[in-house]
């Protein structure tokens, strides 16, 4: 169990080893190393894309099943729980987005589910796969996807090259330049003024270069934030012997409700950045 | 937390998973959904309807029935006065009936008594020659006293 003290492990060891990735990367001689990875840009998370990818299959096929033999006129259970989810995701979609898109709506239920199953994962306690991976001879499984950077930034960047692709579509292609430069203040076109219009273009870029930019960043590291730190609670209460149950029990009650919290704002801010990106000011 | 080649990774997963969902799972479930809304609308706006033709029935209904209280009250009215009718009817007709058996019976016996006072008045007649032959101790001939008789017996 977790118990700091037992055995040669301490504390830190333990939370160290917790919080590192199983990782697979090719070492400078060209051969495939496992866990010596540090600093290596090319290296990947395998836990992380495993359990990942493992959530969003069943998702899909949950879902899929679900939608193939689909019928209006008696929902079973499951139908009717999918139903819940998709009508949910529609309402929160035609509340924000005014355009027409076939693909803002399953982007935003694929996210939420997909996000909300890999949150999920922060209630399964912390030792159990972890340990029944290194039964298995694997020395590291880390098994919320969503406590690896890698994995929130991964989706912000989809939903980033979405807004420069919405922003296009929306505005042609000099319109992504005209949100950067025109917006906040607009340039003077005529008179004396017309001298202060590059600073002003220059600041404007600047400006809102970086509130572009900030989307994306802020998008992954919310979602990645609070799970981390959800996630080392739960890592840190394991630590404290028996007394830990009444007390993972108590966090776990209430990280439920971040759980689902943080995949609904990440579906909800995504549909937001959308639906900014495809409407003209 | 350092980045590496996870993340692009994580965004090949996500561009495949939303492109499958958008492709095999959002629209069959909202048809599904969008369905049955139609089908609930449907469903109200037929119950709608039917409501409104139980009214128009009800109200029907309402009509035949004091239509139908009307006539049975007409039927007994008339069957009242039927009734009465044939009951006068038969008053009358026992009325004249005993009136008639009182007249003939009435008839019988004034006949029945003229007929006795006749015998009576024979017998009376002859008793009384008898009785005169007695007293003068000879034959009367009741021929030549027919006239005295006749007086007699018809002031009996």
């Amino acid at each position: 169990m977790a118990e700091a003290g037992h055995g040669p492990q301490t504390s830190g060891d333990y939370i160290t080893h917790h919080l590192q990735n199983l990782q697979v990367c090719k070492d400078e001689s060209g051969a495939w190393v496992w866990n010596e990875c540090a600093g290596n840009m090319a290296a990947i998370n395998v836990d992380s894309m495993f359990w990942s990818v493992l959530l969003g299959l069943i998702f899909l096929v949950a879902f899929r099943n679900v939608a193939k033999k689909t019928s209006a006129d008696k929902p079973g259970k499951f139908q009717a729980f999918v139903e819940i989810i998709v009508d949910f995701v529609d309402t929160s979609v035609k509340d924000t987005f005014h355009g027409k898109s076939k693909l803002i709506a399953p982007l935003g239920l694929t996210i939420f589910v997909w996000v909300f199953l890999m949150n999920l994962m922060d209630l399964v306690p912390v030792d159990w796969i972890p340990m029944a991976a290194a039964a298995a001879g694997i020395p590291y499984m880390k098994v919320v996807p969503t406590t690896d950077v890698n994995i929130t930034f991964g989706m912000s960047i989809a939903v980033f090259i979405l807004i420069i692709i919405y922003t296009h579509m929306a505005k042609g292609p000099l319109g992504l330049i005209k949100d950067l430069t025109l917006h906040p203040i607009a340039p003077p076109t005529k008179g004396i003024g017309i001298i202060a219009a590059p600073f002003i273009i220059a600041f404007n870029f600047i400006l809102e270069t970086v509130a572009l930019v900030a989307k994306p960043i802020s998008l992954s590291l919310r979602l990645f934030g609070n799970m981390f730190a959800g996630e080392l609670i739960f890592i840190l209460i394991a630590l404290i012997g028996w007394f830990q149950l009444p007390l993972h029990f108590g966090w776990a009650v209430f990280h439920v409700l971040i759980v689902t919290l943080q995949a609904f704002i990440f579906m909800m801010l995504t549909i937001v950045y959308l639906s900014l990106a495809s409407e003209s000011h | 937390m350092d980045i590496n080649a996870t993340l692009i990774g994580q965004t090949i997963a996500m561009v495949v998973f939303v492109w499958f969902c958008m492709k095999y799972i959002w629209p069959p479930l909202l048809a599904a959904i969008e369905e049955r809304q139609e089908k609930i609308a449907e469903g109200l706006a037929a119950a709608e309807k039917g409501d409104q033709k139980l009214e128009e029935a009800k109200a029907e209904a309402d009509q035949i029935i004091s239509d139908a209280r009307k006539q049975a009250t007409g039927i007994l009215d008339q069957a009242h006065a039927r009734a009465n009718e044939i009951v006068a009817e038969g008053k009358a007709d026992g009325t004249k009936e005993r009136d008639r058996q009182l007249a003939a019976a009435k008839a019988e016996i004034d006949q029945e008594t003229n007929k006795a006072r006749e015998e009576l008045r024979g017998q009376v007649s002859a008793i009384a020659v008898a009785s005169a032959e007695k007293i003068l101790q000879r034959e009367i001939d009741p021929k030549q006293h027919e006239d005295i008789l006749g007086k007699l017996a018809s002031e009996l």
